[in-house]
């Protein structure tokens, strides 16, 4: 067994635990913890995979950034004063099911599948090509990012904005 | 156990999409719902990526990978200014009772 099993097994097993600790908990804070953990798993099999930039990416993006709004989100939205950080489910046992079969499916076709693999390779970064890439290929779509973001950023702030009427 | 290939990372992103699936279907708390969204657009990012790696597509896989971090982004600032209007209009944010656009 290789480093780089060793490593992947290391942080499946933590993306695993930590995804059924988000899904499962009864206390939201302990979901966005766990979430942490998933999402610097996953920043750790993009690095795995030979994405760096994108995996700087994940960590700038998700712990830094979507993390604490849930965080935020979570704060302010529930009485922290009382006991009232909790969360019931509905339906569990029918969902559960349906998700089990699907999830053996999905299974099922992922290990049943001959996938044409070939032996990868380790270039040195991708930044340098992500960025040229970025500008020559995907310029288009660069410019429409920039222009949903703006709107994203300009609809979040009307939508949570406080207008005191009855002030 | 086997050398770590392509078909490892497709079976932690399918059972991370169900994780995802289980809470958007199950959990009442909307903030819960949001992170099985994250959850769900992390597998399908792990898969874009998995595949440009092992399939030689060059740089493709990572760079739609860049756009849905870009739209999760967007999506989660939205959908927790929406997430703060429902808890001022119902001081509860149980997806299951909001069935009312205002009071």
């Amino acid at each position: 067994m290789e480093l780089y099993d060793i490593i992947f097994y290391f942080f499946a097993a933590m993306i695993l635990v930590s995804g059924f600790v988000v899904v499962g908990s009864k206390n939201i804070v302990y979901s966005a913890y766990s979430l942490l953990f998933v999402l610097i798993g996953i920043a750790a099999f993009y690095i795995l995979l030979g994405a760096d930039f994108l995996g700087v990416v994940q960590l700038m993006v998700y712990v830094g950034g979507i993390l604490i709004l849930l965080l935020f989100g979570i704060m302010l939205t529930n009485k922290v004063k009382g006991v009232e950080i909790k969360s019931d489910s509905n339906f569990v046992i029918p969902s559960l099911i349906t998700i089990a079969v699907f999830t053996a499916f999905l299974l099922f076709i992922i290990t049943e599948t001959n996938w044409q693999e070939t032996t990868p390779e380790f270039v040195q970064t991708t930044v340098k090509s992500l960025g040229i890439e970025l500008i020559q290929n995907y310029s288009l779509v660069f410019e429409i990012l920039a222009v949903v973001l703006l709107i994203a950023l300009i609809g979040a702030a009307t939508l949570a904005r406080n207008d005191n009427k009855e002030n | 156990m086997p050398h770590v290939g392509l078909t490892h990372f497709l079976v932690i992103s399918s059972i991370l999409f169900s994780l995802g699936l289980y809470a958007v279907i199950v959990r009442k708390n909307a903030i819960l719902v949001l992170m099985g969204i994250e959850l769900m657009l992390n597998s399908a990012n792990i898969n874009f990526v998995a595949f440009a790696h092992f399939g030689r597509f060059g740089l493709d896989g990572q760079m739609m990978a860049l756009f849905v971090i870009v739209l999760a982004a967007a999506e989660a600032a939205i959908a927790l200014a929406i997430v703060l209007n429902i808890y001022k209009t119902f001081l509860h944010i149980n997806v299951d009772e909001v069935d009312k656009l205002k009071e």
